[in-house]
């Protein structure tokens, strides 16, 4: 063992390289991206990496590798549980023969996605057993022992940790490369009666399934990992928390007298939920307090507990509005939580110091000085000016193209949905002008079935892919149409425009957006065609590239009209004492500003005279 | 004692490595260390803070309001903003520049630094605010990236981090490519 500082995401890395994994495959999505980079690059010789299209591809090879033996990692964030969700459920009858831990990161907030699901109640729904780490350190012990659990009952297991426990690091003690297990895969051995799922098999399983999370009931109500500790002497009270609110809880805790503590419960396997433990928790509590994330899980569970035991005990929690129904548990919310329910005044309130504060700006996040993605966007208002339009918008850093002054994102549902969403648009109001933008990355991962639908459904639409070369918002992965793949290999590029027109799309032109004019032509002449058109704004991510010399605006010239700021809203432009100024460590010369100032005031600095 | 270090500014901001830093300076040291940071979407020009925690018996990374021992500010507003996290006391070292956000310069409302840092001025405890100069800091290390380099220098020389400035030097290293590693210990000592 050796010490070292790392983040939650590196430490379930490192533990499943520990435990032998022998294939890692999953799709980017914050806040889980960082697990499968870093087991990409601490692989040891042999290991196979990928970052697979989309979710359910990369559940699906996994699910191959481990019928042939190996041990497997798939990770993802909750939101890619949905495109694995089929896949997922049927496996689970199925069964694994090597481990197969499913790393699902949820996002309490939420801070970086669109929903606030909770996947302990795919672990339920799905009947899966779930582990949920509330430190670093534990992040990375479960993430070791899950693949030995996995084999042990023939399950693939739920790793799921949410934002506060991936982008958290510590100092933890991990193995060192000596005491790393090493595995070797059996290989796979022919079996129709276990490998294809048929209503017999089903049947069968479902019957089993349910026995065997029984009795993982009961397993885990020993399993040290979920944590009783008694109360002081004081106290009739109970605290039940799981993943970081524990943490949160325990520092609330220190400030506590040790004969007013309540009892606690930690529960890190929230299903199959421990109900002997949790029988023994409640039997002498008059009341308990829940705390958690997202869905009231263990709150119900605590609640069923009650029934199936016949106790009084009171529970507290989220279906009492004790706790906060929606986004995530902060610590000072636990402190408050935890001092009303014990009934002590904590040591010192915290002061609202800033009531008399002058007024801070909202900062939301903005696309990037540069961003080519601002001037598609832009290319598109124009040449669409005075038409009844609608903007189909999708997952990725473009869906900050809604923010003013571009304002060019009218839906946003979920991945691929940019593209069909106009469609049904197009169908009820046919007058109006659909587009329908995606990403390059997204484009692969859920775009191309929606454009074979519009095609083969007669849709009147322009498809507008914004291909920058990489998966930008989740920190620049490669997908298939960078020739490049995890593993380091150098591939053919899949060719976003050959994809187009072997599915039907017979008007396909490739522009690059920064070239302002020939952009605003592109749309026009996509708009003016029928059926379904495509054009691909080709331009690099401004985070790849070399930046390029910082434009300045010439003040003699600069009539003040603030036409750059408005109708693109580059955050390197801003206004200083009434002047208009670029902000020389931001700007990267893309030029886009140029192209729209009336009197020729911005310019390259050595062009300035 | 457990130290508690606050920083925050605007995503892109180098917010990250200023905490590693911090971070790996007090490993190296023998000491437990949790910290916490802003990843995904806000990194593109929101606003982000990082958390990191120095000591012993440490659960949670995440700092309570009032509980900051030091908040190193990377953009005026932005520590402004984070007042309510220190303790009563505290220190706090911040830049005196502001970044006008787009829906700022949008409006006419307008946006600038000189009423944060008055702001500073009247609400730090005396004798425990630091605002760094990181315009003319810029100018004369002609790089506008080390700027957290030159706020970490200044947080250390405050004593209250526990971390001495050898103990940040020596874990440059690890965190900083060999061909930056001058340029960033000019800007660790240009407050000096
Ligand atoms: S050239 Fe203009 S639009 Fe482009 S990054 Fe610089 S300021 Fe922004
Ligand atoms: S568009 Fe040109 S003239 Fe108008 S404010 Fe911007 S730089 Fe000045």
């Amino acid at each position: 063992m050796h010490k070292e500082f790392l983040m939650g995401n590196a430490a379930i890395a490192m533990g499943a390289v520990a435990a032998g994994v022998d294939l890692a495959s999953g799709y980017p999505g914050t806040p889980s991206t960082e697990v499968l980079e870093n087991t990409a690059k601490l692989r040891p010789e042999g290991v196979y990496v990928e970052w697979s299209v989309n979710e359910k591809a990369a559940l699906e090879v996994a699910a191959g590798a481990s019928y042939a033996g190996a041990r497997c990692l798939v990770t993802m964030k909750q939101m890619g549980l949905n495109v694995a969700s089929d896949p997922l459920m049927t496996l689970e009858y199925i069964g694994v023969k090597g481990g197969v831990v499913i790393l699902v990161a949820d996002d309490p907030g939420p801070i970086s996605s669109q929903t606030e699901q909770d996947t302990r109640r795919y672990a339920s729904f799905s009947k899966l057993p779930c582990f949920d780490p509330s430190s670093v350190k534990e992040a990375y012990e479960m993430a070791f022992e899950a693949f030995e659990f996995s084999e042990k009952y023939g399950t693939p297991v739920i790793l799921r940790p949410t934002t506060r426990i991936c982008h958290a690091y510590a100092s933890i003690d991990v193995r060192d490369e000596s005491e790393y297990v090493t595995h070797k895969p059996e290989g796979f051995i022919k079996d129709s009666k276990r490998f294809v799922i048929f209503p017999r098999l089903s049947f069968k399983n479902h019957g089993n399934i349910v026995k065997r999370n029984d009795e993982l009931s009961e397993v885990f109500s020993n399993d040290p990992r979920n944590i009783l500790t008694p109360p002081g002497k004081n106290s009739k009270k109970g605290i039940a928390a799981g993943g970081i609110s524990y943490a949160h809880l325990m520092e609330a805790l220190k400030d506590i007298p040790d004969d007013d503590k309540p009892s606690v419960l930690k529960i890190s396997t929230p299903h199959p939920f421990p109900y002997s433990l949790s029988e023994r928790f409640m039997r002498d509590r008059d009341e308990v307090l829940v705390l958690e994330e997202l869905e009231p899980v263990i709150e119900d569970e605590l609640l069923k507990t009650a029934g199936k035991y016949y106790l009084s005990t009171k529970v507290s929690g989220k279906h009492t509005g004790d706790v906060r129904a929606a986004g995530e548990n902060s610590i000072d919310d636990v402190f408050s939580y935890v001092s009303k329910f014990i009934g002590i005044k904590p040591l010192e309130e915290p002061s609202d110091v800033l009531s008399d504060a002058p007024s801070l700006p909202v900062r939301p996040p903005v696309l990037c000085a540069g961003c080519p993605h601002r001037a598609s966007f832009y290319a598109v208002k124009r040449a669409m000016k005075g038409k009844k339009t609608v903007f189909g918008g999708d997952i990725g850093c473009y869906t900050l193209g809604n923010a003013m002054p571009l304002d060019m994102v009218d839906s946003c549902l979920c991945m691929g949905a940019g593209i069909t969403i106009p469609q049904g648009i197009g169908h009820i109001e046919p007058d109006t002008r659909c587009f329908g933008f995606v990403g390059d990355s997204t484009f692969f991962a859920s775009g191309i079935t929606g454009i074979v639908n519009a095609v083969y459904n007669q849709s009147e639409m322009t498809v507008i892919i914004l291909d920058n070369s990489t998966t930008a918002m989740t920190g620049h992965q490669p997908h298939p149409g960078t020739g490049h793949t995890l593993m380091g290999d150098v591939v053919e590029k899949v060719d976003i425009e050959k994809v187009l027109r072997g599915v039907g799309v017979t008007h396909v032109e490739t522009v690059d957006p920064l070239d302002l004019d020939k952009a605003i032509e592109a749309v026009k002449r996509a708009d003016s065609k029928k059926g379904v058109k495509a054009i691909i704004f080709r331009s690099p991510c401004v985070a790849l590239i070399r930046k390029g010399r910082a434009l300045k605006i010439d003040e003699n010239k600069c009539i003040r009209c603030k036409k750059c700021i408005k109708e693109i809203g580059c955050p390197a432009l801003s206004v200083e004492d009434g002047r208009i100024v670029i902000d020389g460590s931001l700007c990267n010369g893309c030029s886009l500003c140029e192209r729209i100032c009336p009197t020729g005031a911005i310019k390259k600095e050595a062009d300035h005279e | 004692m457990n130290k508690n270090i606050v920083l925050c500014g605007v995503g892109g901001q180098g917010t990250v490595l200023a905490s590693k830093l911090i971070a790996a300076a007090a490993m190296k040291k023998g000491l437990g260390v949790m910290s916490a940071e802003t990843i995904g979407m806000a990194q593109r020009g929101g606003s982000v803070f990082g958390n990191v925690r120095i000591g012993s018996d440490l659960f949670s990374p995440m700092i309570g309001k009032g509980q900051a021992d030091i908040i190193i500010g990377f953009e005026c507003g932005e520590t402004v903003r984070m007042l309510p996290y220190l303790k009563k006391g505290g220190y706090v070292v911040s830049s005196v520049r502001s970044i006008m956000p787009t829906t700022a310069a949008l409006g006419d409302t307008g946006y600038s630094a000189q009423p944060m840092t008055e702001y500073l001025k009247n609400n730090v405890a005396e004798g425990r605010l630091s605002l760094v100069d990181t315009l003319e800091a810029e100018k004369e290390l002609k790089s506008s990236k080390v700027m957290n380099l030159v706020l970490l220098g200044a947080a250390v020389r405050t004593g209250v981090t526990g971390l001495s400035e050898d103990d940040i030097i020596s874990a440059l290293p690890d965190a900083v490519k060999p061909e930056f590693i001058e340029l960033n210990t000019k800007a660790f000592f240009f407050t000096k």
